[in-house]
């Protein structure tokens, strides 16, 4: 019992994680109806931005600071390449965030090179908030939840009970409309793109301790960003909330039991074949949890296509 | 265009093609002679082995532009079909009585069924929509194919891959492609063969409908074409090329390992094929030739091939979205008119000093790249095969100023160039 509580923080961490990226990415998806391939990019970007900031001002300032410069550099991106290639259409437009996510994984190496950073938490959240039957849950974690919930909590704000985002939501559905009552669609674009890439900044900012500062590490977390989204349902934001928690939490908890295929396939009924090493299907007898924990999120989304091609949350088709 | 040669009759051109209908053959014929040819022009063994690197990435690239290109389908998981028949053709040689009955020139046939059979089945499923969902989809299944390398160890064989011996199969007319040439001429006969299998299909009334899918899919279902089976169709037809593709890699290298499957090789594989440019079919083979040249002989030179890659792969794709086969055939209408010529000289002044301020660039790039990164001490470098200290300031005035001296003539130049080029595409006599 107290374990499944662990897991449960455990799993909610990275699931939060994972719907900030995904969050960002949703927006801008259903805004331009671009998918951002370089979205896990600034995720990477925001790590090392807030990692060189935190070299000379602290963790705190690289918190406030790097999500900026990594929103600025998203609007840039979306100024100058992306409005630029859209008129060749989707694909190409895909394409040219997927290079783009190559060529940023390029300069990060550049510059950075191809070590793992010293990028720490800080000090004054280096201590054990609460422990439950003898496993301590860092206060990092607790931070790293609420610093989550509050920037989906203001996000949802900003979007439904502002102004601002009234014409946001209206650009979304209705752009030549919006355009006609006198504002600049093109500009909300660009601010929308802009603030995509800062929530994947953010979260970038504050996973770049736990799991690492590395070039590698958009490669990581890239694809499992567009597959929730694709099982959450294309530009839905509660469907990419639902999604990012489920994965989190399948994930940990596949790896924190160690069920085995073994057990399993006995008790519906089936023998072991002997000697095993000799059997073609060793590799099904052999297989844990731990093991394909990583590709669960997978194994979910080819699945979902199959039965619900439109997603949890998804109304269309895209 | 095409419009204007039909009625034309007056161009000699034009009387050609409608009088010979041997004339579409002229390209293979060349092909096939310049193929057979090749290995006595570039006799060294790590020319070979580029050589036959190339005709498989020629190979698969095509194969893959038939998705991206011809059915616009843009796939981020293509190398799990091509390694995927790779890993069954390194276990048909590990099966000794089977393998020992069968020719190995036949190989190829068994992994493109392999990689048929694997497209057949994500296909079933992937081609319900064109674009941005089935990019998604072929990431994720591409990436849980190769995830499962490391899992199933009996048919991936885990981190180490497998590996067989391409010569335990039957002689073939006494050839038992010991030689690395052996192992080239049957490479070359399968690209002849593939190539033209799918420039045949393209012509196909099947090949064409996924053109008309790919630029309306509304419109091809209200001519009564199912556009997911077309859809279906082409993906099922890429996948066996690409598995052809993979069982030339088993036969010409002998082992798999994850890395024939995972993502990076599917990137590269769209990597080369837009580069080459997707609107004509020799545009991936363009492609895949330059790009295995950058890839072998740029990466011997420099660590940031990768870098320059990502970026002239990002500035193609802002700026010349047809890739290098539509920058040649831009050249077209000039050459009709005859004026081809007269961009000569506007070309070298403008692309030349561009050229030059690239390298300019480069150098600066490199010297940064070496000032930052290189060990302790470590002040000598080496590039256009000068040795210098890089911590000195005078290499880097020198790059500096060529840089800006390349890109300021480029500059100055482009409007001349821009009048040579209006002016060497408008027909004498009319005015613009």
């Amino acid at each position: 019992m107290d374990l499944i509580l662990v897991n449960l923080i455990d799993g909610l961490v990275t699931g939060l994680l994972l719907f900030m990226l995904s969050a960002g990415l949703t927006l801008i998806f259903s805004m331009m109806g671009v998918l951002n391939f370089a979205h896990a990019s600034f995720y990477m970007l925001g790590a090392y931005f807030a990692f060189q900031i935190s070299l000379y001002l602290g963790f705190w300032m690289g918190l406030l600071i790097a999500p900026l410069v990594v929103g600025v550099l998203g609007a840039g991106v979306e100024r100058y390449g992306l409005r630029r290639v859209h008129q060749y259409g989707h694909v190409p437009e895909l394409i040219f965030t997927f290079g783009l996510a190559l060529l940023i994984e390029e300069v990060v190496q550049f510059i950075w090179g191809k070590n793992q950073m010293p990028y720490a938490t800080p000090e004054i959240l280096q201590f054990t908030a609460f422990s439950i039957a003898g496993n301590s849950i860092p206060a990092y974690k607790i931070f790293m939840i609420f610093i989550s919930i509050a920037i989906f909590i203001g996000l949802l704000y900003v979007l439904t009970r502002t102004r601002v985002g009234m014409i946001i939501q209206a650009a979304l559905t209705y752009p030549k409309t919006v355009e006609a009552l006198g504002h600049n669609v093109p500009l909300i674009f660009m601010g929308v793109f802009g603030v995509g890439t800062a929530l994947a900044g953010v979260a970038g900012v504050i996973a770049g301790p736990v799991l690492g500062t590395f070039p590698g590490m958009a490669f990581v977390l890239g694809s499992i960003v567009f597959v929730t989204i694709v099982i959450g349902g294309l530009g839905s934001l509660w469907g990419a909330l639902v999604a990012s928690l489920l994965i989190g939490w399948i994930t940990t908890f596949s790896k924190a039991y160690n069920l085995r295929m073994e057990d399993l396939l006995t008790s519906l009924g089936f023998t072991k074949p002997e000697p095993i090493w000799d059997s073609a299907w060793r590799d099904l007898w052999s297989i844990t949890s731990p093991q394909i924990a990583d590709i669960l999120p997978y194994i979910l989304m080819v699945l979902i296509l199959i039965f619900r091609p439109y997603g949890l949350f998804g109304k269309r088709d895209a | 265009m095409t419009d204007q040669l039909t009625t034309d009759t007056t161009k000699p051109a034009q009387r050609m093609r409608t009088g010979s209908m041997a004339l579409p053959l002229i390209p293979w014929v060349l092909a096939a002679a310049l193929l057979m040819v090749l290995p006595f022009i570039f006799t060294a063994n790590s020319a070979i082995t580029i050589m036959n690197q190339m005709a498989i990435t020629i190979i698969f690239a095509l194969a893959y532009n038939m998705l991206l290109g011809q059915g616009g389908m843009l796939s981020f998981g293509h190398a799990v079909y091509a390694g995927v028949g790779g890993f069954a053709c390194v276990h048909i040689m590990n099966m000794d009585d089977f393998f020992a009955q069968i020719p190995l020139p036949l190989l190829p046939v068994f992994g493109g069924l392999m990689g048929m059979g694997l497209a057949t089945i994500v296909g079933a499923f992937s081609t319900r929509k064109a674009g941005t969902v089935f990019a998604m989809i072929s990431l994720g299944v591409g990436e849980l194919i190769a995830a499962c390398s490391v899992i199933i160890v009996a048919f991936f064989g885990g981190e180490e891959g497998i590996s067989g011996d391409r010569t335990y199969g039957m002689p073939f007319f006494g050839v038992e492609f010991l030689q690395q040439i052996e192992v080239y001429y049957l490479i070359a006969v399968w690209l002849l063969i593939s190539a033209a299998l799918m420039y045949l299909y393209s012509r196909t009334p099947l090949g064409r409908m996924a053109n008309a899918v790919r630029d309306n899919p509304e419109r091809a279902e209200f001519l009564g074409y199912s556009a997911r089976w077309v859809r279906f169709f082409s993906f099922v037809a890429s996948g066996f090329f690409a598995g052809v593709a993979g069982a030339l890699f088993a036969i010409n290298y002998e082992i798999l390992t994850e890395e024939n499957l995972n993502t990076t090789q599917s990137g590269l594989i769209l990597l080369a094929t837009f580069l080459g440019g997707v609107g004509f079919f020799f545009g991936p083979i363009l492609g895949a030739i330059v790009f295995t040249l950058v890839q072998t002989v740029l990466s011997l030179q420099t660590e940031l091939w990768g870098f320059y890659l990502g970026i002239v792969f990002v500035v193609t794709v802002m700026f010349f979205p047809g890739g290098l086969a539509g920058l040649i055939m831009m050249h077209v209408p000039a050459m009709r008119l005859g004026k081809l010529n007269r961009l000569g000289v506007p070309y070298l002044k403008t692309l030349g000093s561009g050229a030059l301020g690239c390298l300019g660039a480069a150098a600066l790039i490199e010297m940064t790249f070496h000032a930052r990164h290189a060990s302790t001490g470590d002040h000598e470098m080496t590039i256009y095969w000068t040795t210098f200290d890089s911590h000195t300031v005078l290499p880097w005035i020198l790059a500096t100023a060529v840089t800006l001296i390349g890109f300021g003539v480029a500059r100055a130049t482009a409007p001349a160039l821009a009048e040579a080029w209006g002016e060497a595409n408008t027909p004498d006599g009319a005015t613009r």
